[in-house]
Parts: structure tokens; sequence; C-alpha cells
């Protein structure tokens, strides 16, 4: 099925003094989707966001969004930004912020506006000063959930937020892209709400998107092979492609598979093991195993 | 709430969805011409992806475990199968519950169990693809 990409990036570098930030980044973001960009801290996250916002100029290598250049001006009157510092004027009302941001979008949505104040019970008077973390969060999503925006770019909205607040921004993200016709893009280490909204996933590891796809399919194709042995697991070399990670720990041998389970259970099943389990893999321990730990 | 799928099972939602909407049916907690909550509802209550919902309601429209009627929402359709999958089911109910409960027996937690099960259905898939 050919699906539109809101968001494209072929082969993107990106490098700060010398230093690698994005090292060929490619990604397709389908139109409507709920896209959870996951990564380690320092991973690339922000700074591909950057680029996508015309914030950051590539070192190499191609991104588009909405199919123009990202350093088309047009891209961020289409789009909703939350940074991950929530930027409000700190000496404005809530109401005073409201005020100000509405005027520069034609397609500001008042009648969200006020389901928004309602749901998020935010205090109209208070200054932006005194709000707490999560009520901040609200309002920063509020501003870019009202100004009718065909892409929210979200760079990790409810990092430091408590759970019951986390809950309330993943329901008024999914509740929005049920009723609008948004596509949201949102980056994440929390694997959990990543696994709870998004449909398709991007893993980012040292500037490199380890793993890609539409989460349900990931989750079908990626299985844990779990082989049990009346002696010790032999060193075993599989020709079958799909095999993400091997793993001998006495007697046993654990192997990942992406896909093409059937053709190294054929394979492992040549080597007389006692058992041969199959067994479905998370998505946290896809990441686990995808990306590079410390040094 | 009749349906909670869980995102850390590692089985995709939309079949953990398709089978709790099935498996409601077979039960009679939904009965033949009965409407399922919307897709948009659905998705802000169990605060999961209304595109998920929505591919799992194709899907077991696809199957004709539903009927989706523009504008009005999904029904469970009314037909016969469902009843005699319904008593199969029901009657199958408390084999899977005994053998459930000697397993507990011998000493082996639910998630053993349950591995169990996932790894002999797997394990039927492939040699049924084989043979």
């Amino acid at each position: 099925m050919a699906e539109s990409l809101i968001i494209e990036t072929t082969d993107l570098h990106k490098s700060y003094d010398g230093v690698e930030a994005l090292r060929g980044l490619t990604l397709g973001v389908p139109t409507g989707s709920i896209y959870g960009f996951l990564g380690r801290n320092g991973a690339g996250k922000t700074t591909t966001i950057k680029v996508l916002l015309g914030m950051a100029r590539p070192s190499s290598g191609q991104a588009r969004v909405f199919g123009l250049d990202v350093d088309n001006p047009e891209i961020r009157r289409r789009t909703g930004f939350v940074s991950e510092e929530k930027d409000l004027y700190d000496f404005m009302t809530v109401d005073e912020m409201i005020r100000f941001t509405a005027p520069f979008f034609p397609r500001w949505r008042a009648d969200l506006e006020q389901r928004y104040l309602r749901k998020f019970e935010l205090p109209s008077n208070r200054k932006i000063k005194a709000l707490s973390r999560g009520t901040r969060t609200k309002l920063a999503l509020l501003l870019a959930l009202c100004r009718g925006a065909e892409l929210l770019i979200l760079d990790e909205p409810t990092s430091g937020l408590d759970p019951a607040m986390a809950e309330e921004v993943l329901q008024a993200l999914v509740a929005h892209v049920a009723g609008e016709e948004t596509t949201v893009f949102f980056s994440s280490h929390q694997i959990a709400e990543v696994d709870q909204i998004a449909d398709h996933v991007a893993i980012i590891d040292r500037g490199c998107a380890v793993v890609t796809g539409a989460l349900d399919d990931l989750r079908e194709r990626y299985q844990r092979i779990q082989l049990v042995f009346d002696v010790d697991a032999p060193q075993a070399g599989f020709r079958a492609p799909g095999v993400v990670r091997l793993r001998r720990k006495g007697r046993m041998l654990t192997i990942m598979s992406s896909g093409g389970t059937e053709e190294i259970v054929e394979e492992a099943s040549a080597m007389h093991p006692l058992s041969v389990e199959v067994v479905p893999v998370t998505l946290k321990e896809i990441f686990l195993e995808t990306v590079t730990g410390e040094e | 709430m009749l349906f909670r799928p869980n995102p850390s099972l590692g089985v995709p939602i939309y079949l953990q969805l398709m089978e709790q909407v099935k498996h409601a049916i077979e039960t009679g907690a939904l009965r033949p011409g009965e409407q399922l909550p919307g897709i948009r509802p659905l998705a802000e209550e169990l605060v999961m992806n209304p595109n998920t919902v929505a591919k799992a309601y194709r899907e077991l429209e696809h199957e004709g475990v539903i009927e989706l009627r523009h504008g009005a929402g999904a029904f469970v359709s009314a037909q016969p199968r469902t009843k005699k999958l319904a008593e199969a089911v029901r009657d199958a109910q408390p084999v899977v519950a005994a053998t459930v409960k000697r397993l507990r027996a011998r000493g082996l937690t639910d998630e053993e169990i349950r591995r169990l099960f996932e790894a002999e259905l797997a394990g039927m898939r492939r040699g049924g693809r084989r043979g």
C-alpha cells in the first residue's frame, strides 16, 4: 500500500563542531500516524527535530516536511511544535499567553481552546512562572493543538511529569488525533508511552535509525527463540537472515530475530536441542537489543 | 471495561483488541446486533491509538464478526455461526480452566503457563505450515 509521507529524511547528517549528531538518518513518517521517535538521551532526537523545523541546517542529506525542503518557512506555519523546555513567556498569565499566540495563526481553533482550557483545568489568571511543570506542559500543548496544525512535533512531551499527568497528556493527544486530521511526531525515551499510543516507531541510536516500521508489524516480526541443549550450547552461526542477537549461556542459546523465525527454527532444530521455544518480544526488548550500551 | 489490550505483551495491539471483541461475543457479553463503542471514545478511554482501533474494527468487519454502518458505528453481526462458536468456546472454558488449575498445582506461575500456551500455539502454526 502506497502511503503518503508527511516527513521524509534521507541519509541525513549533522555535525556540530566536528561531533556527528546525525549519521545517515533515514525516516519516513506516514501522514495520519502517531509516530514515536525513541532513543536514549543524546541519540540525536532533538537534533532531528531542529532540522525538521529549519532550526538547524543539515550537513548533508535530505529532509522534507509536507514535501517541502526544511528551509521553507511554510513548514513552521503548518506545524505545532512543543519543545522540551516548553518555551513560554514567564511574565504573562495563561490567558495573556493564549491571546498573544492566537493571532499568529489564521486557523486558530477557538472551539478547541475552550475545550482544552476546561479539560486541562488551566488557571487563566495565573502567571506562567508560577505554573507547575505539568500545567506548563498542558498550556504548551494547548497552544500547539489549537493552531489548526496538520502536524504536531513534540520533543519529549511527558518528560518530568508524574504518571497521572503523563497519561492525561497522552489521552489529549489520542483524542486530538481521533477528532482532527493530524499527524503526531513525538520523541521520547519512555518506551511504555510509545508502546501505548504510537502506531509507527523509529528507534534511533547514535544518529542512525536502527529500527523503523509499523509497531504492530514489529510486534509480529520480532521473536525470541530459546533453545536448550543437554550439553553446552553449540557455537552456532546462522545462515538465516533476521538474526539480530545471539546469546549463549551454558546450555541455553537465545536468538532474537527480526523476521524469518521459521527458517531460524529449522536451522536450530538441526542442532538437536532438547527444546525450542518461540516467545513474543516486547518493544522494550527490541529497544534494549538494538541500541548500544554505555561505552 | 470490556476491552483492555496490553501493549507490553509483544502481541500486536489490533490483534489483542480483535481477540477481546471476539471473546466478548463468544461469552455473550456482547450480543448480535449490539453496538460497539465508537473508535474515538474507545481510543480515548483506553488511551490507545485511534488508527489501531480502526484497524481492528476493519479486520473484524472483514471476518464478518461486526458490521460497520456508515455514520452509525460498529455493530455485532447477527450470524448463526457465532452461536455455535459461542457454545464451543463455552465448552472449552472448563477444559482450559482445569488444565491451568493442574499446572498451578504443580507449582508453575501464570507467566510460565502463558509461555507454554504461546509456545505450543506458535509450534502448531509452524508445524501446520510445514506439513
